[in-house]
């Protein structure tokens, strides 16, 4: 059975999953609910100096009628006094003294407010410090959060400032806000960081209401700008933590945040070489309880690769990400139909034709090899054939739409793929809505294995340049 | 009549496909593939184009969805209602191959539909300037209404004619109160109207004759689907207490004049009978006898239909003929039971239906206080009787079928009158393709 219990950063707990900081690490209370559901540790809401917040602080990006596809705040850091904070802090490491429970700071940029915030932080007990350099609206127009993170002098001096006085280790948290990520990431390193979390939330603006004009969330008629997150950010956050892990400069144990919500994306940003995982809005989405699913499903995924600990996975994908220059110009792969599977959507059909290389066809039905081949061609062929209303038949098992012959789909409507024209670029297995109907296969080309670079160099020394 | 649908119909005929709330029309849209060339729009007869509309739904265009509907099918809201998509766009939808639950086009056409009619039914104005040539529709049903609404956009000048006080034919007197209310059929016939077609309560060849209007048309469409329902021809048929399905489905929709007793029998066995059966169940009678002459199998009613009804409670006979309606022993004037005899299970089937062979002695009684027969329409054409060179094919107004013309170019024809009695949305086809063709006569005729 997989063994899911971690070190990070020097920091132990039972599984790799945290809470990241935000709404459901709020108070005590959430906290030790959360341990009890299964989280392995929780970055608490951010500390500070106590703010007010405004209402409304939410809007989200729902998507084929999905809710909270992508999700954005205006929500500033904690709003509870920090005594209180700190009490509850030093009262769930009593109780959960084998979960970690990291004190997430801000404040302002002066050392003495860094030094006296990061003893008390510690003093209650929190067996690791955040740093939020990441917050991207509110705190930064103050000059803190995303203001600090996105000038790597100041990202470093105030590690340094913080590990002057830290006992515990030091993580700071990333923006993704910022042209190269790794900036951020080698000033935390050489200002002396033991671990870095990444990303935090994206700037942007949701939607807007085309009723009142007004962008959303909108409080009294305006907004602001938010920081985006939820399953829409995946993509970018395991761009960047990609961008660190594998940054030898870097070379700092990375907590990988932005777009978990089950077992599969953990495992990614794991594979990604992350230590741990943190998650904000799927879990405000549907409450502690999902970690159940990623603990289990991670395991039995461990159990079946024949992994014992998440040190048997950490980080395998990274050796295969390279430069585009890098990659084999002469590996090629066509798309294949399974004409047992297709439905007759033919959306690949149009897919290839609009948006790749026109080189699907549906001329499997006999014919005199001259029928239409565009797209306009097929529907006003299809318009003037179906011009004489069928009379309905009396019957109620679905309509035979002309389909015979071995398949379950007309011919007709079964396309074909014209593998000398193909490409390769994978649209039609992205857009085909069945599962493993449209296959990409590699043709072998008898080629030797040939980069960009390559190809280059040796252009470059026959023309002698 | 403004006063419709009545309000204890509401209570007794919920709707039998409830409307989606707009969550749910939101994500069964999102489901739908958006085929290329879709199937659903092949099989639909109208040709609505389906992945379109339902996209406009999934972005939240429902006025878009809608004028996108009724530019294939001005009847979208009855078609959305009463149409048997299992065997139409919904039987043909890809996702039946993927072991999925096709997308539920007949609801999601009615959100769009009820968005329309309840955001006040907003067509675009016609741009068309006026041509000459004067149209005559006879009939007020859908055949007619849909081919009328085709032809203002294109100048013409066209009134329907239609006998009885509400326009809308059977959409308005004889569809199942829970498919269809004669309120909603209405409200298409404001629509047609506000498109500037006119409608004239006459009925043809009594107040206003054939001639007549012969001589002030250019061209005439038939719509004026079947005739009255076909007598039993057996004794008692005019019993009080007797009622033919047609008028007993007018009279609880629009009239609310029905008693309907405690036992009902309903002779027949097409979807008509089993929105006779229905309604009656629904209207208080405790028992409901469906009787037909030939087997389970052979029954023409949909099977979804006869499912149906049987969760309604009403019991089904097979083989059995009615042979006399007696009165009843208390009122003498009234049916008190319907007589029927055992038909043998192996009378010959097929196409040609062979009068079925009846068991000897095997007549039994049924008690009932109400008989409703349901054998269907006549397919008589009185107005038409002096010959005006129409042809028929059995007993059906004959056509070409890729434009509705009778043998007489000046007559063209769709629905019922044609197909010997079909859905809805057949006629809005049938009513569509002939204002196209009479449309290009008239402009060849004047440019
Ligand atoms: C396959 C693909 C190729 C693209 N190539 C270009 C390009 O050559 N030049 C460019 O300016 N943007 C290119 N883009 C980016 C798009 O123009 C656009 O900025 C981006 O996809 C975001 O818009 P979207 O979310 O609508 O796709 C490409 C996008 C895609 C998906
Ligand atoms: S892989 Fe690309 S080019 Fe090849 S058939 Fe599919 S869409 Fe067309
Ligand atoms: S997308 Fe897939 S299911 Fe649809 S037509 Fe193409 S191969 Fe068939
Ligand atoms: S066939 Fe089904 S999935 Fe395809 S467009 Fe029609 S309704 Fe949508």
């Amino acid at each position: 059975m997989a063994d899911l219990t971690t070190v990070f950063a020097g920091i132990r707990c039972p599984n790799p999953f945290w809470l990241a900081s935000g709404p459901p690490a709020n108070c005590g209370e959430q906290v030790m609910r959360a341990f009890d559901e299964g989280w392995g540790g929780a970055v608490w809401k951010t500390l500070g100096d106590p703010i007010v917040n405004v209402c409304s602080r939410y809007s989200a990006v729902d998507w084929n009628g999905q809710r909270m596809m992508g999700f954005n705040n205006i929500e500033l850091i904690t709003d509870r006094p920090l005594e209180l904070n700190l009490r509850e802090i030093a009262e769930v490491k009593k109780r959960y003294p084998g979960h970690a429970v990291i004190a997430s700071l801000m404040v302002e940029s002066k050392r003495e407010a860094w030094h006296e915030i990061v003893r008390r932080a510690e003093d209650s007990g929190a067996d690791g410090l955040e740093l939020n350099f990441g917050c991207p609206h509110g705190m930064s127009e103050r000059g803190m959060g995303s203001a600090v993170g996105q000038v790597p002098e100041y990202a470093r001096m105030i590690t340094e400032w913080v590990k002057e006085a830290a006992r515990t280790p030091v993580l700071v948290k990333l923006t993704p806000n910022i042209t190269d990520i790794r900036a951020i990431s080698r000033a935390a390193r050489r200002g002396g960081a033991d671990g870095l979390s990444a990303i935090n939330t994206l700037n942007s603006i949701t939607g807007i209401d085309l009723d009142t004009f007004t962008p959303r969330p909108n409080v009294g008629g305006y907004s602001a700008h938010g920081g985006y997150c939820g399953p829409a950010v995946k993509p970018i956050a395991l761009h960047m933590i990609q961008q660190i892990a594998g940054d030898a400069e870097t070379n700092l144990p990375v907590s990988g945040i932005g777009g978990t919500s089950g077992w599969r994306e953990a495992a990614k940003f794991l594979l990604m070489g992350c230590g741990t995982v943190q998650v904000c809005t799927a879990v405000m989405h549907y409450g502690y309880r999902i970690v159940e699913d990623m603990i289990d499903g991670l395991s039995h995924w461990m159990d079946r690769k024949g992994f014992r600990t998440v040190d048997d996975f950490r980080g395998l994908s990274l050796p295969r990400i390279t430069g585009w220059k890098h990659l084999d110009l002469n590996f090629r792969i066509v798309a294949r139909i399974d004409p047992a599977k297709c439905i007759g959507c033919d959306l690949c059909y149009i897919a290839c034709w609009d948006g790749a290389h026109q080189c699907i066809h549906l001329d499997r039905a006999p014919g005199d090899g001259n029928g239409p081949v565009v797209p306009a061609q097929i529907e006003a062929a299809s318009r003037s054939r179906i011009a004489v209303t069928p009379i309905a038949k009396l019957a109620t098992s679905p309509i035979d739409d002309g389909g015979h012959g071995p398949y379950r789909t007309p011919l007709a409507r079964i396309p074909r793929v014209d593998e000398s024209e193909c490409v390769g670029c994978n649209l039609c297995a992205l857009v085909c809505p069945v599962e493993n109907c449209i296959t990409m296969q590699e043709v072998p080309t008898g080629l030797p294995r040939e980069s960009w670079e390559q190809r280059a160099t040796a252009a470059a020394s026959r023309t002698g340049h | 009549m403004s006063s419709l649908p009545l309000p204890a119909n509401l209570e007794r005929f919920p709707d039998l496909h409830p409307a989606l709330s707009s969550q749910a029309a939101l994500v069964e849209a999102n489901r739908c593939l958006y085929c290329f060339d879709a199937p659903c729009t092949a099989a639909c007869p109208t040709h609505i184009d389906v992945p379109r509309f339902i996209r406009k739904i999934a972005t939240g265009n429902l006025h878009g969805s809608a004028l996108t509907i009724l530019a294939s099918n001005i009847l979208g809201l009855s078609c959305s209602r009463v149409c048997p998509v299992e065997i139409l766009c919904e039987g043909a939808c890809v996702l039946h191959r993927y072991n999925e639950q096709p997308i539920q086009i007949g609801r999601l056409q009615r959100d769009a539909m009820d968005h329309f009619y309840d955001g006040g039914a907003r067509l675009p104005a016609p741009r068309a300037a006026a041509r000459p040539g004067r149209i005559a529709c006879i009939g007020g049903g859908p055949a007619s209404l849909a081919c009328a609404a085709e032809l203002p956009a294109h100048g013409c000048d066209v009134t329907i004619f239609e006998s009885r006080p509400l326009a809308g034919g059977l959409n308005t007197y004889g569809i199942a109160e829970y498919k269809l209310r004669p309120s909603d059929s209405l409200r298409e016939v404001e629509l047609i109207r506000s498109m500037g077609v006119r409608f004239e309560t006459a009925e043809v060849g009594r107040s206003v004759s054939i001639a007549q209007i012969e001589a002030e048309y250019d061209l005439i469409f038939l719509g004026a689907g079947l005739g009255a329902m076909r007598r039993l021809g057996i004794p008692g048929e005019d019993l009080a207490g007797v009622i033919d399905a047609l008028t007993f489905i007018a009279d609880y929709k629009t009239a609310g004049t029905v008693d309907v007793g405690k036992r009902v029998a309903v002779i027949g066995g097409g979807n008509t009978a089993i929105d006779a059966a229905n309604a009656a169940r629904r209207l208080g009678a405790e028992e409901v006898h469906v009787l037909y002459r030939r087997s389970e199998k052979h029954m023409p009613a949909f099977s979804f239909e006869y499912q149906r009804s049987r969760q309604e409670g009403v019991r089904f006979h097979w083989l059995v003929r009615p042979v006399a309606i007696h009165a009843s022993d208390s009122a003498p004037q009234r049916a008190g039971a319907v007589e029927c005899v055992r038909v043998d299970a192996n009378s010959p089937d097929g196409d040609t239906r062979p009068e079925p062979v009846l068991i000897p002695g095997s007549n039994f009684l049924l008690a009932c206080d109400m008989v409703i027969p349901a054998l269907g329409q006549s397919r008589l054409w009185s107005f038409l009787e002096a010959d005006r060179g129409i042809q028929f094919e059995n007993k059906c107004v004959a056509v070409d079928r890729a434009t509705g013309q009778t043998a007489n170019p000046r007559y063209f024809a769709g629905g019922d009158c044609v197909n010997g009695g079909r859905e809805v949305v057949d006629a809005v086809a049938g009513g569509k393709r002939a204002a196209r063709a009479m449309i290009r006569v008239l402009e060849a005729r004047h440019g």
